[in-house]
């Protein structure tokens, strides 16, 4: 049944797509619009089909790589369209979209382990933890995206030489501006959710800090995400440089959020959280 | 009926005859009443732009129109038959339609896709039609002219693109700063470059407008002009700090910004980006400042090839453009045509109604007294049947009729229902 909005899901998104990515080849008005609605359907329908899976297992369906996927994926339209009410760049949905729809796919082809998950890993403050951290990565996401139009962007105006691109992008001021809101929305995030989770490991394993790999991964992240913020205010890093340090702290996160969950060990790693039945 | 169009455009007629036949129209409301006063033109639309000077009109005899039109431009003293029949145009129809949406369109214009052409349009259509000159085929052709325009300028991107150096600039500007509404411009130099540049930027709502010239005075001056402050060549570099748009047009033969200077006040600015538009020959800046990050230089030839490549890119959006023009005036065309076939439509009513009203009169007669809901019966009968009997020929007409496709539709028609007759004749058929 989870699987039926799951479709549902895929679809809008998949519909979403169609519709940005004709704005973004055509510049017509209301396929943006329409893909906004489109795409808010759709997470309607994600928000169903995650808090259905909620229900069935007791907790936030994130033990499988699959099942995270989906709850990123979820914050990452949330924060995107909520992004679109308030600050518009409307070329974002054209990545956005296309990501949002891929990793529903990813969701749907990896296996849906469901087995029993240790009482340890399914506590109030876990979730807590996880729906920080995955919210921050979402905000981050869209810098990510956000930088890479900007070196685009740049690369034309600087080199003079004006493509395909030029006039479908927005300008190098509002990429940056971009740039600053999603690590403005995204940093703190990251922090409580790293906090938060380090909090929790005190009061169950014992200790804050374990140096396991998605540790060290995300706090490296963290440190570029930190130095950017702390560079931006200080001294006015912007553009190209804020650009390529949000796309390497994006990478770091992936390499945390998918490297180390599925070949590194650790007891961040997804083998770990699920006990065959 | 037939539409037509007469005109000289900058194509066709060098400025000086243009000027010469404008000249003859000095005022619209004396020249729509002597076009008016003509019997051939039952409708007629003047208009003039800097690049053309064009009459459409609907009239019954084309040839009779024509030679109307060339006498009316031929009046000027300087103006030779030979020189007007070498640049007149006359477009019939579909031609005419076809040239009226690529005037609208600004297909037809110098600079490809500039918009005022339309504008133009309009007005003189309003004139036309506070003169009472136009009439509903041209009303209808101006309304079609003006949607065609607009589909033209969303559905292709004929308008997208900057052509002229300044405007260049200013769209660069934009995909800089996204608005350009509160940016600090500063101006190295008061020549004739750098007033255009600045009335460029005067619509954009520009905050603050700062010239900094050799000769204080003429920059006092033109600061003045434009609601700015003159600063001295000296003030350059803390000028650097607050400006955003810098555009320089001395004469001076050295760089007067070096890569160098720009790097420390780009620390100093804590990287705001800062626009740097050098228009001088030779060149006020040193080219390498664009090396730097979040600072964009453009010279005068790399602001060139920006409108070249906007030309370019409007030369290729008005093949699309064309498109539309075509569609739009062949179904323009297919709507003429239907206009052919009311008068006939009209008549074979006309001719229905009056049979009927004939045989009911003469039955009536013959019945002797009837009730009034027996008389309504008979009535609506007969009008039923002639109705139905009609309904055919009249939807084939309506549906088939095309000038090209059947031209002999229509006088068939007219034929078989005995339409051309003598109202003589008529009666005494029918009886």
């Amino acid at each position: 049944m989870g699987n039926f909005f799951l479709y549902l899901t895929l679809v809008g998104y998949f519909g979403a797509t169609v519709l940005w990515l004709g704005f973004f080849l055509v510049q017509r008005e209301s396929y943006c619009h329409w893909g906004a609605w489109v795409m808010g359907a759709g997470l309607t329908a994600h928000t169903v089909a995650l808090i259905q899976e909620t229900w069935s297992f007791g907790y936030l369906p994130v033990a499988t790589f699959g099942n995270s996927l989906l709850v990123f994926d979820w914050a990452l339209v949330a924060v995107f369209l909520l992004l679109n009410w308030r600050y518009p760049i409307k070329v974002l949905g054209a990545l956005v979209a296309p990501l949002a729809a891929l990793l529903v796919s990813g969701a749907l082809i990896l296996p849906q382990g469901k087995g029993t998950v240790s009482p340890l890993l399914q506590g109030f403050w876990l979730t807590v933890h996880i729906s920080l951290t995955l919210l921050g990565y979402a905000a981050l996401a869209l810098a990510f995206l956000g930088g890479i139009f900007y070196l685009i962007q740049e690369r034309q105006i600087k080199a003079k030489k004006f493509g395909f691109f030029y006039r479908r992008l927005p300008s190098l001021s509002q990429l940056d501006t971009l740039n600053y809101w999603c690590l403005t929305i995204g940093f703190p995030l990251l922090t409580a959710g790293i906090i938060s989770g380090s909090l929790y490991a005190q009061h169950a394993m014992g200790r804050f800090w374990s140096w396991d790999p998605k540790e060290i991964l995300t706090l490296l992240a963290w440190l570029i995400y930190a130095v950017l913020l702390h560079e931006r205010l200080t001294v006015g890093w912007r553009g190209r440089r804020a650009a390529w340090l949000a796309i390497c702290g994006f990478l770091v996160l992936v390499c945390a959020f998918v490297g180390a969950s599925l070949w590194l060990t650790g007891y961040h790693s997804f083998a770990k959280f699920i006990q065959k039945p | 009926m037939n539409l037509l169009l007469f005109g000289v455009n900058h194509k066709t007629a060098a400025l000086s005859l243009r000027e010469k036949i404008a000249s003859l129209i000095p005022d619209l409301g004396q020249a729509y009443q002597s076009l008016k006063a003509w019997p051939e033109f039952s409708e007629v639309l003047l208009y003039t732009t800097c690049n053309r000077v064009e009459l459409m009109c609907v009239t019954e005899e084309p040839e009779a129109a024509g030679a109307r039109v060339r006498a009316f431009f031929s009046r000027h003293p300087e103006i030779t038959p030979e020189a007007l029949e070498e640049s007149f145009y006359t477009r019939r129809d579909q031609e005419a339609v076809r040239h009226l949406f690529r005037v609208a369109a600004s297909l037809d214009s110098m600079v490809l896709g500039e918009p005022q052409i339309l504008g133009q349009v309009k007005a003189a259509y309003r004139a036309a039609t506070e003169h009472q000159a136009t009439g509903p085929i041209l009303n209808r052709l101006l309304h079609k002219a003006f949607s065609v325009a607009k589909r033209v300028r969303c559905e292709t991107g004929i308008g997208d693109q900057a052509v002229s150096v300044s405007y260049a600039a200013v769209t660069l500007g934009r995909k800089i700063f996204g608005e350009l509404a509160g940016k600090n411009v500063l101006l190295l130099g008061a020549g004739e470059m750098a007033e255009l540049a600045l009335e460029h930027l005067r619509g954009q709502n520009v905050a603050r407008i700062s010239v900094a010239n050799r000769t204080l005075e003429r920059g006092v001056r033109l600061a003045q002009r434009f609601g700015g402050e003159a600063v001295s060549l000296e003030e350059l570099e803390p000028q650097l700090l607050t400006a955003d748009i810098l555009i320089s047009s001395t004469g001076a033969g050295d760089f007067l910004l070096t890569r160098d200077q720009v790097r420390t006040a780009m620390r100093r600015r804590k990287q705001r980006p800062l626009f740097l538009i050098d228009i001088a020959v030779p060149r006020n800046l040193d080219p390498a400042i664009n090396d730097l990050d979040n600072v964009y230089l453009y010279n005068i030839d790399d602001l060139q090839e920006v409108a070249e490549q906007g030309r370019e890119h409007r030369q290729q959006e008005a093949a699309k453009a064309e498109r539309v023009v075509a569609a739009e005036a062949l179904k323009f065309q297919d709507w003429l045509a239907t206009l052919e076939v009311f008068p006939t439509i009209i008549d074979l009513k006309d001719k229905a109604e009056a049979i009927c009203q004939a045989e009911l009169k003469k039955t009536l007669s013959h019945l002797g007294p009837v009730t009034p809901e027996q008389r309504q019966a008979l009535e609506v009968l007969t009008s039923s049947i002639t109705q139905k009997l009609l309904h055919d020929p009249i939807i084939f007409l309506k549906r088939n009729h095309h000038p090209k496709r059947s031209p002999r539709d229509l006088p068939l028609v007219r034929r078989l229902f005995n339409l051309d007759a003598d109202p003589q004749d008529n009666g005494s058929e029918k009886n």
